[in-house]
């Protein structure tokens, strides 16, 4: 029987599955609720400035890589097998679309923050 | 006993290949009391309304796995679920879902024996082993590895519940892959590079699309979901070290 080279797919899927699962909702309630309130962070937290700097320092680029990244492979696979159950046939363009627009995101992505 | 004035609308799912060319709903009336099966609904009909209703069953005590059918559209277990939960609307029963029908609620499970024969559901010691060696000894915690994958019936009510087995025949399936993790979880077995072979590829585990109905219709407890994720895991780091570990299967 021929290996199946969905192991890296799935590995991607995985992590980001994961990371969304840990960090997500945190994220969420930190960028999109509480620093716009101005509750439990300086009103300051995301400023230009500080999101720059964040985006310049080593640790800072690989996290948010790995952010956009990781999530983006993550919905890129379960909207591929979800197209696939919901009966769209079409396997091979839904791949090329799903895993193509993670992958450009991760090169965009990669190639901006290393830019900073 | 007044309770057998109750009266209940079965619709039954009949083909008769000789007669019909598709499949047609068929409805009978059934006088039922709470503690009646839908199993034994079908076969009130079969003694007293038409003895050529043709269904499989043997137990009815939900551990033969023959009685599978789709029951208001969900797989069930016909002995297992009862008439009185279908009052007063009145039930549909259909032949399981995604297999070919033969007869009636009879489906054709020869494609699911030979996914089942494939995976060589039994026990391969690791080496020959005579008498006098005794039994093989296991831990309470080497058991728990495959108990509840072990009480798998073989009732196909998870392959009736499966898209990705409706729209790809090639998949093995959840149950026949559960199976293939019950074997090779068990400190006693030795095949496991073997089997393998099937669940590295497409046609095994990484067939499945994670939706995890399988686990929510077995009338066992059986978590084919989770056995077929373990085995994800399992699979993908022996996809990425397969070059650098000298043992497992190299293709
Ligand atoms: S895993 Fe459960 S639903 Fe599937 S065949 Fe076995 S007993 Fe039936
Ligand atoms: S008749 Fe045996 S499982 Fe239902």
């Amino acid at each position: 029987m021929k290996r199946s080279n969905e192991p890296i797919f799935w590995s991607l899927f995985g992590a980001g599955g994961m990371l969304a699962a840990l960090i997500g909702p945190a994220l969420v309630l930190i960028t999109g609720i509480a620093v716009p309130l101005g509750i439990l962070f300086p009103a300051d937290t995301m400023s230009y400035a500080h999101m720059l700097a964040f985006a310049q320092s080593w640790i800072g680029k690989i996290l948010l890589l790995a952010v956009i990244a990781l999530f983006m492979w993550h919905a890129a696979h379960r909207i591929a097998i979800l197209l696939h159950d919901f009966g769209v046939h079409a396997v091979t363009v839904v791949k090329v679309v799903c895993y193509g627009l993670a992958f450009a995101g991760t090169v965009i992505a990669a190639w901006t923050l290393l830019g900073l | 006993m007044t309770d057998t004035e109750k009266v209940i609308e079965i619709q039954v799912l009949r083909y008769r290949p000789e007669q019909e060319t598709e499949p047609v709903l068929q409805s009978f009336k059934v006088p039922f009391t709470d503690d009646m099966s839908v199993l034994q609904g079908l076969q009130y009909i079969k003694d007293y309304l038409d003895g050529t209703v043709s269904f499989r069953w043997s137990c009815r005590m939900a551990i033969c796995g023959s009685c599978g059918m789709m029951i208001d559209g969900k797989p069930k277990l016909s002995c297992k679920t009862f008439l009185r939960e279908y009052y007063p609307a009145g039930l549909r029963i259909e032949a399981l879902a995604h297999m070919p029908i033969e007869r009636d609620l009879i489906v054709d499970a020869g494609d699911f024996i030979t996914k089942l024969e494939s995976i060589k559901p039994y026990i391969i010691p690791k080496e020959p082993r005579t008498l006098e060696q005794g039994e093989y000894l296991q831990t309470p915690q080497q058991r728990d590895m495959y108990e509840q994958f072990s009480s798998c019936i073989n009732c196909m009510l998870c392959y009736a519940a499966c898209p990705q087995y409706g729209l790809d025949k090639t998949f093995t399936g959840p149950g026949v892959l559960a199976l293939m993790h019950r074997y090779n979880a068990d400190s006693r077995d030795g095949a496991s590079a073997e089997r393998m072979d099937l669940g590295y590829a497409h046609e095994g585990f990484w067939g499945c699309t994670a939706v995890g109905y399988c686990s929510v219709v077995c009338p066992k407890g059986v978590d084919p979901a989770n056995a077929i994720n373990q085995n994800k895991m399992n699979s993908a780091i022996n996809y990425f070290t397969r070059f650098v570990t000298p043992k497992g299967g190299t293709k």
